[in-house]
């Protein structure tokens, strides 16, 4: 069957299989949670802190002396919501942005793509803690500022397919058939521009991870006690000398999943879309 | 037309840079928190505040302030700051070069080292090299910034000391400002043993701010090269008997080059984003640091002015970019 | 981003350290201080200033007409060689010290302090429109006119008698400056000060560093070290680094943690003092679940202070009982502070009805501060007391301004603040914080408690001159405020100062700032 062709593809690429491995990984951790978690992480023990890896803590205790393998546990859901959610919300407005800019183009296209630009003139980070700060720092504001940053990326993308595709005879085609716009856009244009948009967003997981440790080590991420790894390892950097496990674990755990977005999103590129290159 | 095509653009950064000075300045009201209340912290009296508050103009209605604000840049004058009154202009300058040395040496060994393990790879695809160096690409681009720099300073310089820990220059040897780059001061001031101290202070923070550009465009020479390698003129000029060397540096490169320049025009916008955490770390007196700074205390003048700073260096790459584009690639008109 | 206002008390406790040495070593002439802080200045001119990072680089290069002692709380003279205060307590008459001369040459006279104290108070005065004069109120408000008699003699007149202008004029907002100085860099005197210090300002690298030289022609005994340079260091794990790599001699503001591993470093010294600091959290006794005193004691049982500051504050701290520290006269330390005990909070909260069922907020600050290291985590661990006798918290951040204009407005249920005691005067503390005079919003008492017997005992005390006496209407006042508990007071923190041993006569006020013309280093 020829729609199974690109699974079979990606399963033959080793680095996304790997990278299929990991997130499913990190997943299983983030639905079985609680049942995983030896200990409450929430429960303080203030005499025990900054114990090392031991039977009772396998990853140690971090300052309060909460156990880290319960918080890197509970940590995965937060990690993983933080990769969907900032993707989903720069994914739809961006998408949506690039599909009616490309395919309506003059001044829609300019006011929409100039609007983007300003968006771009702001360094990605800058602009992240500009939303944080607006919204004051919490953890659903940290994923909307985050998702804020990459819209215009997703423009853009799907603009430029948008364009490739409208010079192409089968568009022109349904138009000259009569399909309406929205019929046009949703059924035709939108399903050939996706796979560039399936590798971006995958790798933009990781990097929404990444950018959500950021602005936990500049203060600006998820709130206290929340158990998110960014927040726990920019936490841990302060013990790096005296307990450098309450950074390690943390970090570790970020890199993995960070890890496997981005093996995944290496494999899906070559099995979806071997042109795309230039991110 | 390329005077029509030049003058199209710089209409529209115009045109962006006015959207983004009304953009961060209502953004900027909009973060809760007075400058002046900041300033004075918690043992100001209402009296001193209402004061300050005057004083710093706070009182006036936003439609008035964008107005003198805008009155002001259209003469080039970005206000003064609000911490300390000093004119917003200066203070950038003053630390605009500073981030710009570290910028510049980071997109340096960003491109030599990036490009190069990108060639090597590809010429011999699934090599030990190349698994060794794309599997350090992806471990560069799946872990955070500043965990990397605070890891290297206390590798390399507390527990093993081989590199200075921080700063621009050995304390004391700090030649006189005249560009404010410290290794074209240092060179200007005569001093070898300067530079190479200055050059040393600036490896590590140069090396964890280049290390995602540096995977990022290993990653894509390689695969832009391995693509380039197959085409039908790297065959023929292989069959014409050239020396290996000769092909895949004249030839292939050249051609495989296209999109690395993209890429590289986009990584130095990336590269003003990682300055801001690698200027903290580092204690390097940038202008990553000082907007971040400024934006915590509320300082409205200084981070309006930075961001305009930024969004004009962007528009500038851009436009650089477009040009290396044109250059390298004949098929590529441009056209207004 | 560390900014720390800070209000310079008078220092009773022992101030000068000698560290490490034998006596018997000579003090060297000659080397570079380099000094490892938090953040820049933000300006030198200290008239202006109001963080620390300004103050501790300004006071080494300007002086005052009167400094606060090293060991007491006397004001002693500076530029000032002696003062008198008229019969009617408002003309304050101050002979100036002869022969000394600013950092520019210019010659210090009547007329500097004239154009010093003026700029700040006056609108016509031409130099008015150079500065922000932001702490006036603290400083030369009560002055409404200043007189030049001759050239070394100057006299303050205030409005009504005002006994604690003389402290006032001793703190850093106060300085003289060089008019010179003044009328040649106009807006810009804050980057570029010029006093009569024993060392003047060299150069300035923003947000890297600034160095000062010694000053060759100082009026007072010269300082041993050539120069200081004051490094910016935002991140506080490289500046342990530094102060361990020996790349600075002084790491200031290093977390609890960080201090336990310089003292174990054998290269590397600590010195600590009491601060006269308190930090505490303050209930909202507006609001209806914190208006029944039990509720409030209740939860008073159910925090182990004890184990914040073994835990949080690594020790550098004694847990609080009082509003104020016990290094404040008028300390009541027969007050039996509420012990630790959970199964009586929760039986106090039942009998007293608490709700357990809705969640209470708990406003963390957003900024470390000498009373309050690590905030957050204080929080964290107050929370999950709370949580151990069935009380939900949710921990509320907001960033520091909106903090503190919120929790001044009332806008929490319970608050984590502190307090610096500026003169070291349990007035300003218990009426200060604690009053009803306080309690309207914009509220310094954030615990918003009105009660008038505490209030009346204040007031009846500002007004008695004889401090035995006062101290009978303060000790009163506690009994009250620990009877009605509108606090939970948690700690008054240590002050440190982390250094390298290399150094030698390292000073510490209990505030953490000093002028160093006395420290030494070795070779």
């Amino acid at each position: 069957m020829a729609e199974w062709e690109p699974v079979a593809g990606l399963l033959r690429s080793k680095s996304a299989t790997l990278g299929l491995a990991l997130i499913a990984f990190v997943l299983g951790v983030a639905l079985l949670g609680p049942a995983l978690a030896p200990h409450d992480p929430f429960r303080t023990a203030p005499l025990e802190r900054l114990a090392g890896p031991s039977a009772a803590h396998p990853f140690g205790t971090d300052s309060l002396g909460r156990d880290i393998l319960s918080r890197v546990i509970y940590g995965a859901r937060i990690s993983i919501l933080i990769g969907l959610i900032s993707v989903s919300i720069s994914l739809f407005p961006g998408t949506l942005l690039g599909l009616v800019a490309g395919y309506f183009g003059r001044r829609l296209d300019s006011a929409i793509m100039r609007a983007m630009d300003m968006l771009l003139a702001f360094p990605a980070i800058l602009l992240a803690i500009f939303i944080t700060a607006i919204l004051g720092p919490s953890l659903p504001n940290t994923m909307i500022a985050v998702g804020i940053v990459y819209i215009p990326h997703y423009a853009r993308i799907v603009r430029s397919s948008v364009l490739a595709l409208k010079e192409q005879l089968f568009v022109q085609a349904i138009a000259h058939l009569g399909g309406g716009h929205g019929r046009i856009l949703f059924r035709h244009v939108l399903p050939n521009a996706l796979p560039p948009i399936i590798v971006y967003a995958t790798l933009g997981m990781g990097t929404a991870v990444l950018q959500a440790a950021a602005l936990g080590f500049l203060g600006l991420g998820a709130q206290p006690p929340q158990p998110e790894w960014g927040v726990m390892l920019s936490e841990g950097r302060q013990y790096l000398q005296i307990a450098p496990h309450v950074a390690a674990f943390p970090g570790a755990a970020i890199f993995v999943l960070v890890l496997g977005f981005n093996l995944l999103g290496d494999g899906l590129r070559d099995v979806l879309d071997p042109t795309l290159r230039s991110m | 037309m390329p005077l029509g095509y030049f003058g199209k653009r710089l209409l529209h950064l115009a045109f962006v840079l006015l959207g983004v000075s009304l953009i961060v300045f209502l953004m900027l009201r909009m973060i809760p928190g007075d400058p002046a209340r900041l300033l004075l912290g918690e043992f100001a009296s209402a009296e001193d505040l209402a004061r300050l508050r005057a004083q710093m103009g706070l009182e006036r209605p936003l439609p008035v302030q964008y107005g003198l604000y805008l009155g002001r840049l259209l003469q080039g004058d970005l206000g003064r700051s609000l911490r300390n009154g000093a004119p917003v202009a200066s203070e950038i300058g003053q630390r605009l070069t500073a981030t710009a040395e570290l910028a510049v040496a980071a997109m340096l060994i960003a491109t030599v080292l990036g490009i190069a393990a990108g060639v090597v790879s590809a010429v011999r695809p699934y090599s030990l090299f190349d698994t060794a160096a794309m599997l350090l690409a992806l471990l560069g681009v799946s872990m955070p910034v500043f965990w990397l720099g605070l890891m290297l300073m206390y590798l390399l310089a507390v527990r093993f000391p081989v590199l200075p820990l921080m700063g621009r220059i050995g304390m004391g040897n700090e030649p006189e400002a005249l560009t404010g780059l410290m290794l074209v001061d240092t060179l200007l001031a005569g001093g070898l043993e300067a530079f190479l101290e200055a050059l040393e202070h600036l490896v590590l923070p140069a090396f964890t701010l280049a290390t995602v550009p540096m995977a990022i465009i290993a990653r894509i020479t390689r695969s832009s090269m391995l693509e380039v390698l197959q085409q039908d003129y790297v065959r023929t000029a292989r069959a014409k008997g050239l020396e290996e060397s000769v092909v895949v540096l004249r030839h292939a490169l050249r051609n495989a080059l296209l999109p690395i320049v993209t890429v590289l025009g986009l990584n130095l916008g990336l590269l003003l984003s990682g300055a801001v955490l690698t200027e903290t770390i580092f204690s390097w007196p940038g202008l990553g640091r000082y907007v971040v700074d400024s934006l915590m205390a509320r300082d409205y003048a200084a981070v309006q002015g930075c961001i305009l700073v930024f969004a004009v260096i962007m528009a500038v790459i851009n436009l650089v970019v477009d040009f290396a584009y044109a250059a390298l690639d004949p098929r590529i008109r441009i056209h207004g | 981003m560390r900014r720390i206002p800070i209000i310079v008390m008078a220092a009773f406790l022992v101030c000068v350290s000698f560290s490490g040495g034998s006596a018997a070593e000579t003090p060297r002439t000659g080397g570079t201080l380099v000094w490892g802080r938090g953040g820049d200045s933000v300006t030198l001119d200290l008239a202006q200033a109001t963080d620390g990072e300004s103050i501790k680089a300004g006071i080494q290069v300007l002086e005052n007409l009167v400094i606060f002692g090293k060991d007491s709380m006397h004001v002693e003279p500076q530029l000032a060689e002696s003062w008198s205060v008229s019969a009617d307590g408002l003309t304050w008459t101050f002979k100036l010290r002869k022969g000394v001369k600013f950092h520019d040459g210019y010659p210090f006279n009547a007329r500097a302090v004239y154009d010093s104290f003026a700029r700040v108070l006056f609108k016509e005065h031409p130099y008015h429109g150079y500065g922000q004069w932001k702490y006036v109120s603290l400083s030369l408000a009560p002055v409404k006119d200043i007189r030049v008699i001759d050239d070394y003699t100057i006299a303050l007149v205030t409005e009504k008698p005002y006994a604690p202008l003389l402290n006032n004029l001793a703190l850093w907002l106060c300085p003289i400056v060089s008019p010179r100085a003044m009328a040649e860099y106009k807006d810009k005197i804050g980057m570029h000060p010029v006093g009569t210090g024993p060392f003047k300002f060299k150069s300035w690298v923003k947000d890297d560093q600034i160095v000062l030289e010694r000053n060759p022609d100082y009026w007072g005994e010269k300082a041993r070290v050539d120069r200081i340079v004051l490094k910016s260091i935002p991140e506080p794990s490289a500046r342990l680094m530094a102060l361990q790599s020996g790349t600075v001699d002084i790491a200031d503001d290093l977390d609890p943690d960080s201090i336990a591993l310089v003292k174990k470093n054998p290269k590397l010294a600590v010195i600590e003092r009491p601060s006269i600091n308190v930090g505490y959290l303050a209930f909202n006794t507006q609001k209806p679940r914190f208006q029944d005193p039990r509720v409030r004691i209740a939860l008073s049982h159910a925090i182990d202070k004890e184990t914040i500051i073994r835990s949080i504050f690594a020790g550098l701290a004694i847990p609080a009982k009082n509003p104020f520290p016990p290094s404040i006269w008028g300390y009541n330390d027969k007050i039996v502070p509420y012990e630790y005990n959970p199964q009586k909070a929760r039986k106090l909260l039942e009998e007293a009805k608490f709700d357990f069922d809705s969640e209470i907020e708990l406003w963390a600050m957003p900024v470390s501060r000498a009373y309050m290291p690590e905030p957050v985590k204080t929080a964290e661990l107050i929370q999950s007391y709370f949580a151990a006798v069935g009380v939900k918290a949710k921990i509320v951040r907001h960033e520091w301004g909106a903090y503190l204009s919120k929790t001044q407005n009332g806008e929490h249920d319970l608050c984590m603040l502190g307090w610096l005691g500026g003169n070291a005067d349990p007035d300003n503390f218990l009426y200060g914080l604690l009053s009803a005079d306080t309690a309207k919003p914009p509220a310094a008492n954030v615990a918003f408690w009105k009660n008038a017997e505490f209030t009346e005992l204040c007031l009846k005390a500002q007004k008695t001159f004889n401090q035995a006496e006062r101290t009978q209407l303060y000790l009163k006042a506690q009994e009250i405020f620990h009877a009605e508990a509108p606090w939970i007071p948690i700690a008054h923190s240590t002050i440190v100062r982390s250094y390298s041993k290399k150094l030698h006569e390292v000073p510490l006020r209990p505030n953490g700032l000093n002028s160093f013309p006395m420290v030494w280093k070795e070779k």
